[in-house]
């Protein structure tokens, strides 16, 4: 077994852990990437969309392109790829890992977890039918169009409107596939206007809502799926329409992937990791940044999360002692996802929410307190706030809630 | 999109166009006046001036960015992600893709490396966005 | 002497590594692409300690035996078998007298060490079961296996001694001719001596063309659901059994997930082939089951499927012998677990009056594909240095390495279910999202395919169609 340690071992070499890394450098710590894949960049690879970069480069890149460009910043790191962490053993600041090279033992004196997220997969819905061929996540299908040179049918059906399957509704159209609708079982959208507009108005491509799959159809390979309006959570007795295709992308929501981790990190409803605004989680040297800690909109966000965590792990790495948690942040009325569930109410911090329905003019309240007030809200798009404990008051019990005040 | 006209001091009939911006993924709701030719006039919603200036494009010219793939010659990957340097007008996005699947490049292919030069005479340059090194 | 087996399901297999064991000609014939596809890829996977069998029918005969015959068999099989015990659990008086009409009945079989557990032992065992229940029966014998692994166990060991495997080779009658048999398939005429007919669903029919009448068969269909919630049961839950069958069940998988169901549906005999789930079938699956542990967890399911059992009027095996022929039907439940105590006596039966010697070079022992995620960091460690693959998670749900895969294919596997039924991999909580591709390109290079070639089971399964450029 093969013995190394580092002050910061960060876990992801996605766009959060290449922050995270940059990060643990800029407090010239020695710092270890552990990456699963063969390369850095994540999902990035696959994303060869635009709609990048906006926050951290100024311009809007590809993903590739925010990848190769954010390395270029990194210069030269520690890395262990395709090497899979089987075991945290918190207790002795141990990873148990294994590479082509061998088992490994790493002592880390802070870890950051940017395990990003996993698909939901069409089988977890537990629709009726049967179980062909032909059925993709909208990553899957992604991975084999932009990296495989691969195409997954002829003739597809989008399910669920959250952004990738978008982004592959527009992708498969541009190949030629033809892309008969997008269906979405809730009455509003699940992916960003502006992949509406680009992917699906500028090619005709129709959104269903409140419309999903009901049945799928074919032995072998899909030859179809059955749709039906739906109300209040149940199908509509004669609504019911055959369609037929020879794929489905399925785009039903990305998971906070935690599971190396669940039994030691406080993990939330949502399954990601609960964090602090200093993005530490309830063992005060394990981090987490990204997707693992929730489901980000921009990945500008999750990049700059991942360099405060980074940044933090390398200063608890030297023996800092940072700030304890001084109160809980609580969803309340109308908010569904906090990216932050503790302050130390020591430093004006950046918390990322959505809220649960969409609403027209929203105010946003800290207790009783309005602190924003947005235009409009949908739970499709995260809400951006920044929050000053020398202006509120954050001490106990913070609770975040939203109120619609205007159409 | 909501239509209204207006008849304000004496101008021409304008309307108001709603959209969503798209130049980045905040998405702001702009509204947008043009008068009865379309031709644009002001807009509101947006928080920064790229959002006015896409406004305009909007109702006039509409242009997007194409994002996708070429086929790559004794690559490490079989094809390289590629882009328009700029937004291009969005009705040549089809025959922009025809393009696209006629041509191959030889590998290696570096980041930011122009594949086709001014694209359809759009005077938009197609970019390779990723490197993909030589197959060894 | 030349010997068919047609139907490679868990009682084909295990008849056709019984015959291996003998100095004759063994041949196996399979419809679909892989073994064990049929029938035994989809039920709940247990050995059942047979207490539910009435004394007298066939299943009481082969259960009981059935089921102590499977530790040797792991043993030599090399096969995942969990004794984990089993509880039928009462909410009612009459409940519970039911309880102790299986606990004489159990005794009667020879199943040992059954007993009634009250609430709070039942309780203790169970923390996770409803507050509301009355007592439990108790079946320490009960036990967990992967049904396909066994069969596939099986013929990969029927064939390292001596047996031949015809895969997606369908059987379409068994003619007599002389004092030998013709089997007519979709790749030809073969002569045998003795033919078993193990064609699971298929069987009655294939025996009806063969001249031999048995109890028709009907499809019962049970609709599964797979979770992945950390903890929920640690043994075999059953409610009490009702005239409809032994119930909706909650039960641990030996890969560590849980199981829920199977829902009970007799489907007309023109539907066996029909594994659709529906709307009504999951949501009975929910109900009863969160009766039975209301912590149950639905969201976190991992997905729904639907089996198919062969199912006839008398709720019995039959086993019928015309001359050398014996067709082995309606292995319903427990034929899972009474298939090697089955197929041992078909073995028996064929051979009396026969001079057969068993074969002195007779090697028991099939050896598995490694599993690096159960192994030590030592054992890790020197795997890997024979063997780098080994350190290349591919799968990461279920930690599973590229040296597995390259593994499963060397074990026979051709298509993606081939690699999902006997690695794990994509059969975990991301379905295959994450692992798909590598797996395709692991079939790639050690089968000299295309990723158009590569199927994900039945051959018009195509996983992928044409390049994009």
């Amino acid at each position: 077994m093969k013995k190394v340690k580092y002050d910061v071992v960060v876990l992801g070499g996605g766009a959060a852990g290449m922050g995270a890394i940059k990060g643990a450098l800029s407090e010239n710590v020695k710092t270890l990437l552990i990456e699963r894949e063969a390369s850095t960049g994540g999902v990035l690879n696959q994303c060869i969309h635009n709609g990048f970069g906006i926050h951290v480069f100024n311009q809007e890149l590809s993903g590739p392109e925010y990848h190769e460009m954010y390395l270029e910043k990194l210069g030269t790191f520690d890395a262990m790829y395709e090497t899979t962490v089987l075991k945290v053993d918190e207790k002795h600041n141990l990873l148990h890992a294994i590479s082509k090279d061998g088992v490994y033992e790493i002592e880390y004196g802070a870890l950051v977890l940017a395990t990003g997220a996993r698909e939901r997969p069409f089988e977890a819905l537990r629709i009726s039918g049967t179980r062909p061929a032909g059925i993709f996540t909208a990553g899957l299908a992604q991975h084999f169009v932009n990296l495989e040179n691969k195409l997954p049918g002829h003739k597809a059906v989008i399910l669920g409107s959250g952004d990738i399957g978008l982004i592959m509704a527009r992708r498969l159209t541009l190949e030629g596939v033809k892309v008969e609708g997008v269906y979405e079982i809730m009455p509003y959208q699940g992916g960003l206007t502006r992949n509406i507009v680009q992917c699906l108005d500028d090619f005709n491509i129709p959104l269903h809502l409140s419309t999903s799959v009901i049945k799928v159809h074919g032995k072998e390979r899909l030859e179809g799926v059955t749709v039906a309006k739906f109300e209040n959570g149940r199908p509509v007795e004669g609504s019911e329409r055959f369609i037929e295709c020879d794929t489905l992308v399925a785009s039903v929501g990305l998971i906070p992937e935690n599971d190396l981790v669940k039994e030691i990190v406080e993990i939330d409803l949502s399954e990601g990791a609960v964090v602090d605004d200093l993005m530490r989680t309830n063992i005060p040297n394990i981090f987490a940044a990204g997707n693992n800690v929730c489901i980000h909109d921009l990945v500008d966000f999750v990049t700059m999360e991942g360099e405060m965590a980074g940044k933090n792990a390398a200063l608890v790495s030297k023996g800092e002692k940072l700030p304890e948690r001084k109160a809980i942040i609580k969803e309340g009325n109308n908010v569904r996802i906090l990216s932050t569930k503790y302050t130390t109410a020591s430093q004006a911090f950046k918390l990322y929410l959505r809220v649960s329905k969409p609403m027209g003019t929203t105010a946003l309240y800290l207790n009783d307190e309005r602190i924003k007030v947005v235009p409009v809200a949908k739970p499709s798009e995260m809400i951006e706030l920044t929050l000053d404990p020398s202006k509120y008051k954050m001490r106990g019990k913070v609770i975040l809630s939203a109120l619609e005040v205007g159409k | 999109m909501s239509d209204s006209k207006l008849n304000e001091n004496g101008e021409k009939n304008s309307k108001i166009i709603e959209m969503t911006c798209i130049v980045c993924p905040i998405g702001c709701h702009l509204k947008v006046k043009v008068d009865e030719d379309g031709k644009f006039l002001s807009v509101t919603g947006n928080r920064c001036p790229r959002g006015a200036e896409y406004a305009k494009q909007e109702v006039t010219d509409p242009r997007r960015v194409l994002p996708t793939s070429v086929r790559v010659k004794n690559g490490e990957l079989p094809l390289v992600s590629v882009r328009t340097e700029s937004a291009i007008p969005k009705r040549l996005i089809f025959e922009a893709m025809k393009v696209v699947k006629s041509i191959e490049v030889e590998a290696p292919v570096k980041r930011g490396q122009v594949i086709v030069e001014n694209l359809l005479d759009t005077g938009v340059n197609l970019i390779a966005t990723r490197t993909v090194k030589k197959l060894t | 002497m030349k010997i068919a087996v047609i139907g490679s399901g868990i009682v084909g297999s295990l008849i056709a590594r019984e015959f291996s064991k003998y100095d004759v000609e063994v041949e196996l014939f399979e419809k679909l692409p892989d073994v064990g596809w049929g029938v035994t890829k989809a039920n709940s996977g247990i050995l059942h300690a047979g207490y539910d069998d009435e004394p007298g029918t066939m299943r009481a005969k082969y259960c009981a035996h059935g089921n102590e015959m499977y530790d040797k068999l792991a043993e030599e099989l090399h096969f995942e078998l969990k004794r984990i015990g089993s509880l039928v659990v009462a909410f009612t008086d009459d409940d519970v007298k039911i309880l102790e009409d299986l606990l004489e009945r159990g005794k009667k079989n020879g199943v040992k060490n059954l007993k009634i557990l009250s609430r709070i032992e039942a309780l203790e065992v169970e923390p996770n079961l409803s507050r509301e229940i009355k007592a439990a029966l108790y079946a320490p014998s009960a036990g967990i296996i992967a049904p396909w692994e066994v069969a596939q166990a099986a013929v990969e060991n029927a064939v390292k001694n001596g047996a031949k495997l015809h895969l997606s080779t369908e059987v379409f009658n068994i003619l007599e001719s002389g004092r030998q048999y013709v089997v007519k398939t979709s790749k030809g005429e073969f002569v045998f001596d003795i033919v078993v007919n193990a064609a699971g669903l298929w069987a009655d029919e294939l025996a009806e063309k063969a001249g031999v009448k048995v109890t028709p068969l009907h499809p019962r269909r049970g609709e599964y659901i797979l979770l992945d919630q950390p903890f929920l049961v640690k043994t075999v839950v059953f409610p009490t059994p009702s005239k409809a069958g032994k119930g909706i069940l909650v039960l641990p998988t030996v890969h560590d997930t849980f199981l829920l169901g199977p829902t009970s549906e007799d489907l007309p005999p023109s539907e066996k082939e029909n594994t659709s789930t529906t709307p009504e079938g999951i949501s009975k699956i929910i109900k009863s089951v969160k009766k039975l542990v209301p912590s149950v967890n639905i969201s976190k399911t991992i997905r729904t499927f639907a089996g198919l059992r062969p199912e006839n009027d008398i709720k019995d095996f039959v086993l019928k012998r015309e001359g050398n022929v014996m067709h082995v039907v309606a292995t319903r439940s427990p034929g899972l677990t009474s298939a090697p105590a089955i197929a041992e006596d078909v073995v028996k039966t064929m051979f009396e009056g026969y001079n057969v010697r068993k074969k002195d070079d007779f090697d028991p022992y099939r050896e598995p594909i490694k599993k690096v995620a159960e192994m030590s960091d030592e054992e890790r460690e020197k795997l890997i240095e024979m063997n780098p693959a080994y350190g290349r998670v591919v799968c990461r749900c279920n930690k599973v390495t590229e040296g597995e895969i390259v593994e499963a294919i060397k074990h026979g596997a051709r298509t993606l279910d081939g690699i999902k039924f006997r690695t794990t991999a994509m059969f975990g909580r991301c379905q295959g999202s994450f692992c798909t591709v590598k797996i395709m390109n692991i079939m790639k290079r050690e089968l000299g395919t295309g990723f158009d070639e590569i199927r994900k089971n039945l051959p018009n399964s195509k996983v992928v169609d044409g390049d994009v450029r």
